[in-house]
This record gives C-alpha cells, structure tokens and sequence, in this order.
C-alpha cells in the first residue's frame, strides 16, 4: 500500500494560529525579562506589569473584537471613534445630566452594538467593503463626539468617580518604597473586564460552532459556503461582536481617563490593529487567536515603556518603534509559514 | 433488485445574462447506482450541479427528492440538509482548519464544538476508509489527494442519499483512483445513489451503471452503459462522428528546415529551489518533446525551472547554442520562450479582464504598458485568434471567466501564439477539458511544430504524450530516469521506465 508518508515533529503538527501565538508569547517573554535585566529599577516592580495592564484594559478590549474581525477576514477601523463617542456621550449624561453609573454602561454597549450592527449588515448583507464602511463609521462617529459636546471635560458625578479610583489590589505582589514603606500592588476595575473577555471570547472561539464559522471564513469564504456554513450570518455577527468590544472597551477606557473629548483615543483602531497583527492574526484572515492578541497588547505597550523609559519618550519615538516591532512581527511570521509551506512541499 | 427513483429533476431552466445555460433539462437517479454526467466543457453539467446543490437557482423546473414532491433548494445548507452531499474537482475545504474540523463543520445541532468526540469520530472514519491523515492536522498541510478524500469522508459521513462527484478524479493517482472506486461501490451497494462527473471515458465505463448526456445546456439523452459504446458516447456528446483518434500524428509533416538539427535550447544540470534533481535537457528546432511520469514526479518543475517561473539554483542554458541567463518569467519571454501554466486559475487568466484583455496581456507587457496597443490592434489581433481556436465566447469583451474551462485554456493558448514563440511549453493543457477540444489541441500542436516552432507538451494522459511526443523525458520522484524515443514510445515502455524495473 502506498501510504502519504505523515509529516511528524512539532513545526509540522502545529497549526499555522498556535505556531504564531507561540512566537509573540515567546518574544514577549524575551523582552519583558529583558527589560528587567537591562534597565532595571521600574520593571522589577510587579506594579509596572499591572499599570501596562491598566493603562492598555480599553485596548485589550477593542483588539480582541478586532481580531475576530480580521480572523473572519474583514476589518474595522471605526473602533477608536466608537470608544470616543462611547466616552462623550457617557461623560455628557453623567455629569450634565448627573445620571446613573448602570444606565450609563448601557448607554456604551448600546452604542457599539448599533455600530456593530449597522457596519456587520452593511458588510455582510449588502456586500460593501469592510475597510470603506468602517471608514464611513470612523468618520462618523467622530463627528458625532464633537456634535454632543465640543469642549473635553471632567466628569465630577460622584459615584462615577468612585467607581474610577476603586483599586483591586493584588496579594503579594506590592513592593517597598524608599522610606521602606510597603505599598500594595493594584489593578482597576478595566483590567478584570478585559481579562474576563479575553477568556470569553478565547473560548467562543475554541469551542463554539460560530467561533470555528470566523476561522471557516476567514481561511477560505466559498468553501466555507460549500461546506454548509452560513457566510454572511458570520461575517455579520464577527461585526456585532467588534462593535460590542468597542462599546465595552470605550467605557473602560472612559473609567481609566474619567473624562469625554472628541480627541481620546485617535489612533486605537490602529493599534488595535497592530496589537492583532502583532499577536498572530493575519490580515488575509483565518489565522489568529485571542491570547495571542493579549500578548500582542502587552508586547506593543511593554516596548512603549521601554522606550519611555530609556529617554526616548517623545510621541515620534514610539511611533518609529511600533513601526520597527510591526515589520519584525510580519517578517518572522512569514518567514515561519514559507520554512513551513517549503519543508511541507518536499 | 429494484432500484427506486431518488432524485428526479424536471424541465429545469437556468439562464444567465448573455447565456442559456440549461434548458428544459431532465435528470433521473435511482437509489443505489452510479450515474454519469457526461458532456463537453459548457454543456451544463456544472450548472446543473450547481442546481441541484443550491449554488444556483433555477428559473424553472421541478426537482422531487426521495417521495418528496417539489422541494426548495435555496442553498448549499439546504441541498446537506435534504442529504444531498457534493466532492468538488476543487478542494472546497478550508485549508486553515484541522482535517476533523472541516469533516464536521456546518453540519449538526448544539453550538458547541466537542472536541475530542469530533477527533476520535474522524479518526474512525479516516481509518475505515484508510485515508492517510490525522484528524488534528492542519488540512493545509495534507496532500491535494487526500485533501480530496478528507472531502469525500465527510460527505460519506453525512448519510448522504445522493453524493455528487464532481470531476475528483483529476487529481488523484491510479492507487487513489481505484481507492475511491471501491468506496463508490460500497456507498452504492448501502443505497446511495451517485452522481458522477468525469473527463475520463475509462473510469466512466468502469464504475457507472447509466449514463446522461448534456450538449449545449439541453438533454442529449439518458443510456444504460451497455447500450452505449464509447464512440457513440463520445459522437453524442461531439454531437457529430469524432475523429479517429489513433493518427493524428502522420497527418502533420515533421518540420523539415535546413536549421532542423538545431538545438533551440539546452539545459546543462539544471535544478530549481522546487526540489528537482540536476537534469539535462535539450529541444530541436520543430520538434514535439513531453516530460511525463506520475503525479508530482516533478514534470512541472522541469519546465518551471527552464522557464525561470521558479529559482533556477544550479545549471547552465545555451539558447541556439549561445549561453543565456534566465533569472525570470520576464527573461524567458523575451528569449521567445512561452509558458503555458498547469493550474490555469491561479497562474493563467485574470478572471475579471475580457478575452480580448486575456489575449494581448503577454504581448503587452513585452512592449511595456506605456505603449498601449490601438483598440482596432488589439480588436484585430482578439478576432483573429478566436477565429483561429474556435473560441466560444460571446464576443471578444465577454470576461473570460464566464466561458467554459476549455475556452479559457484556448484563450491563454491564443495569449502566447500571439507572441510568436520560437519554443512554446504546455504544461497540462488539457487537463479538465473535453475530448473534442483536447483533439483541437493536440492538432495545433503539431500544426505549430511543423511549421517549426519547437514545443515541451506535458499531459498526465500518457495516450495523449504518444500521439503527439516524438521525444519523452521520464521522471520518477524529481528526478530524470529516461529518455524514450522512436520505437520505444509505446505505453508499455513508458509504464516500465516509471517502474524502473529494467
């Protein structure tokens, strides 16, 4: 019998989403140890780890509804302004209309699901390109912040503010200042959301049918047609999903800055994009997973500090080394799938 | 025994702008036979396929399944649903999940995914039908062939009443082929009724019990196998007596110029980063040579590796015996070096540009993009060779994907004649097209040689190599095992070079 000899070993028997979520976790852990090592002082202190996680909760949040977008094969780059609209317009009701901390998170999810909705009809059913719906969004969701409130300002509504300044604190992990004095490791409200839509949606991914349905999608549309699953249902829902993350991540991000601008976060969607990308996902879709776009959060934000952190904290510096940590990633990434597609051929 | 009607399709119509393409069509099958679909390139069997599996809808028409009277089929969710399961020629799984995955997905209740249940129920099944995969590797990784099996295992475990096998033989071995025959008889034997869509006249009288013939969208007839010889099989689906095969060779004068002995071009040790072995080669003036062998003994590669379409790594290339550099694709073309690719869709047509685009797109590029051709050039040169190959299009600003896969093969064809090659390579030209095609091609074939082009013609067909090769190279795993030539070009000697059994 002429049996196809099976291709053995690890490289081989690991898939494309795993092989590359291996990688950034692995450079993370390099860089994080590195950074110990080399620079010192503030890494050494568990608080740093949790201020990267507090300050980057909201990014977490959008990067993960990004990654299922980008898994399915789409894109949506209207995330940062949802999260701005999200932040004004609960900024506006609670202070000016000194309203109540629940209605207010209804208020955000209400907001990324109607964005999520109308976008995910628009792209599924009607057949319009991710990227330019997205666009149409993005601009529209800024111009309507500015349309709610012009002017930034701070939310003062009292039970808004306690919520922002509650600190979880973490067991055994504070340290001791100069004069000796032990102070407790904390992380906000934000990072628990995050984290418990991470695990979430990690496993709506792993284990559901629709979670498999992104992958089928993203990996190959008409197949997927053929193979009985709904395309458009999919592609429709991987939208309600971002817009939802986006409306979550947007009061996350409004509890961790406690005010409403029509400039706050200009530019998330693109690291939430770098994040995913950074993190294993694919922009051609199929390939990616959501504990890889945690590691790719912590990655893009833990090398921003390096930065800061080694003098070089002037906003260009960050850009030009996200830019040099994008190319590095892709180019790993595909170097790894060709090795792979080239040891496979032979 | 009796067998049932299990699927009836009545006066079905389909038209798509510009084309008719079924009209009033019937279609029987009984519960536990196979039934071929038989018909050229852009007869309707695709369509009516398509049809039937809720790819398309139809105009009108009427199709009863299984005692059920008229039932609606407006998807392929619909068609699985109803127990209709379908084995594309092109592998519709998703390369970027495990092979357990794309036997399970889109099928089933509940919204979550058991894991270790789906990996030990395709395991059982992968084993029972001895397909050489694990259910946890990633599909892309496996073989075209047993990614095509991996897609029959899942329709066989769908407790499919109708399985439609469309064209899953192109890619498959003899061991595969014959694999796959035994798994249709079992299926048959439980009931299944199979609807079977090939090229290959052999496999159709090996396996079918009844045959249905379509001819440009409409009906021709349906035939128990043993009414229906081959010629009148293949007469009726030409619609006209064909032509006698066996010669075509001798109605073609070899090419007999002064320069015939020149050697147009020589490869010394050549080897690519596609992983063949140093080869040698060469090429005279007119003449036809094949480099043949199984599948994926590297007879692509060969010439991929002459034409530069891969990274040529060692060797040497004299082009009328001056050495030359080919780096690329680009290099080859200006030498008048012409390459026909096997996999036309990936490599050959831009599906969405017209024939006409199709056809002077190579010529283009050698003249640069700056200077564009006049519309009544490139109108003048479109006509000339649809005329030439008989191309069944529309007009010449019909896109290209909308014909047939043998038209499409004819245009690309008619992109690089329109170059006037000195040296043409034909890699699979007629693969997955008709027999009264395939015939058109092998005659232009020598009609080209013996007006002194030289050609590579390369065909998993070893018949097709014998007719039209004077020369063949053998390959067996990447590597040049033989030369055939004169009296050795017999199927006997090119089967026992393979073997290498001397």
């Amino acid at each position: 019998m002429n049996k196809t000899k099976l291709k053995g070993g690890f490289f081989n028997r690991v898939s494309d989403t795993n092989l590359l979520m291996t990688i950034t976790i692995v450079i993370f852990l390099m860089m994080y140890i590195g950074a110990i090592v080399f620079q010192g002082s503030g890494f050494k202190k568990p608080q740093m780890f949790f201020n990267i996680l507090n300050a980057n909760a909201a990014l977490i949040i959008t990067a993960v509804g990004m990654s299922i977008v980008m898994i399915t094969g789409g894109i949506d780059i209207s995330v940062g302004g949802v999260v701005a609209l999200v932040s004004m317009c609960c900024a506006v009701y609670l202070d000016k209309a000194n309203g109540n901390i629940f209605v207010s998170i209804l208020i955000a999810i209400g907001i990324g699901l109607a964005f999520g909705i109308v976008q995910g009809f628009l792209v599924a059913y009607v057949d319009i390109q991710p990227f330019i719906v997205s666009l149409a969004g993005m601009f529209f969701a800024r111009g309507m912040t500015t349309i709610v409130n012009t002017a930034p300002f701070n939310v003062q509504n009292k039970s808004f503010v306690k919520l922002k300044s509650t600190r979880i604190t973490v067991p055994k992990m504070g340290s001791y200042n100069k004069k000796g004095l032990y102070i407790p490791a904390y992380v906000e409200i934000g990072v628990l959301v995050a984290l418990a839509i991470v695990v979430i949606l990690f496993l709506v991914l792993r284990y559901t049918k629709l979670g498999r349905a992104f992958y089928a999608v993203g990996g190959n549309k008409q197949s997927a047609l053929m193979l009985g699953v709904n395309v458009k249902r999919t592609k429709f829902l991987s939208h309600v999903i971002c817009g939802l993350m986006a409306g979550i991540g947007g009061y996350v991000y409004f509890l961790h800055v406690g005010s409403g601008a029509a400039s706050h976060a200009s530019g998330m969607e693109m690291n939430a994009i770098a994040s995913s990308i950074i993190g294993g996902t694919m922009l051609s879709g199929g390939v990616g997973n959501i504990a890889g776009t945690l590691f790719g959060v912590l990655s893009l934000s833990t090398i921003q500090n390096i930065v800061s952190s080694a003098g070089l904290d002037q906003a260009w510096w960050t850009g030009i080394t996200i830019a040099a940590m994008l190319c590095i990633f892709l180019l790993i990434q595909s170097i790894v799938i060709r090795q792979r597609k080239r040891a496979l051929k032979r | 025994m009796e067998n049932v009607t299990m699927l009836e399709m009545r006066g079905i119509d389909k038209t798509f702008p510009g084309v008719r393409a079924l009209q009033n069509v019937d279609f029987t099958l009984r519960s536990g036979e196979i039934h071929a679909l038989m018909g050229e390139n852009g007869a309707g069997k695709s369509t009516l396929i398509k049809v039937l599996t809720g790819v398309y809808t139809k105009d009108a028409g009427v199709i009863n399944l299984d005692g059920q009277y008229n039932v609606k089929i407006h998807s392929p969710q619909d068609a699985q649903k109803l127990g209709i399961s379908t084995v594309y020629q092109e592998i519709t799984l998703c390369p970027n999940l495990t092979v357990a995955e794309n036997m399970y997905i889109g099928r089933g209740k509940g919204a979550v995914t058991h894991w270790r249940k789906m990996n030990a129920d395709a395991d059982k099944i992968l084993k029972k039908l001895d397909i050489p995969a694990r259910a946890t590797q990633q599909l892309g990784t496996c073989s075209i062939a047993v990614q095509q099996m991996v897609a029959i295992a899942r329709a066989v475990d769908m407790d499919c009443k109708v399985l439609i096998l469309d064209e899953p033989t192109s890619s498959l071995d003899e061991q595969e082929v014959e694999k796959l025959f035994g798994l249709m008889r079992d299926l048959k034997a439980l009931g299944v009724g199979i609807i079977f869509v090939t090229h290959f006249l052999d496999q159709v009288y090996e396996v079918c019990d009844r045959i249905t013939v379509l001819r440009d969208g409409q009906l021709v007839g349906e035939y128990e196998i043993k009414d229906l010889p081959r010629v009148q099989l293949v007469a009726k689906m030409l619609g006209k007596e064909m032509d006698d095969l066996s010669d075509i060779k001798g109605e073609h004068a070899l090419y007999s110029g002064e320069d015939a002995e020149t050697k147009v071009l020589e490869a010394e040790k050549l080897s690519s980063n596609a992983g063949i072995k140093p080869f040698d080669f060469y090429i005279k003036k007119g003449e036809v040579n094949g480099f043949t062998g199984l599948l994926g003994s590297g007879r692509s590669e060969c010439v991929r590796a002459i034409f530069g379409a891969d990274r040529v790594i060692t060797g040497k290339v004299r082009r009328n015996g001056k050495p030359v550099r080919i780096r690329g694709p680009k290099d080859a073309m200006k030498l008048g070096i012409a390459y026909l690719p096997e996999d036309r869709k990936n490599d050959g047509i831009v599906g969405d540009l017209s024939v006409k685009e199709n056809i002077i797109l190579a010529l283009q590029v050698m003249k640069g993009f700056f200077k564009p051709f006049t519309k009544a050039q490139a109108s003048a040169f479109a006509d000339e060779y649809i005329k030439k190959l008989n191309i069944k299009t529309a007009s010449a600003d019909t896109p290209i994907k909308s014909l047939s896969g043998g038209n499409q093969q004819k245009v690309i064809l008619a992109r690089w004649l329109l170059m006037h090659p000195e040296y043409l390579i034909l890699d699979e030209p007629t693969r997955g097209i008709d027999v009264g095609t395939k015939v058109d091609i092998q005659k232009l074939v020598l009609e080209l040689a013996s007006d002194g082009m030289s050609i590579t013609f390369i065909s998993s067909e070893t018949d097709e190599m014998l007719r039209t090769c004077s020369r063949l190279v053998v390959m067996r795993d990447r590597k040049v095992v033989g030369e055939l030539s004169g009296e050795d070009l017999t199927q006997s000697k090119i089967m026992s070079t393979i073997a290498g059994g001397e």
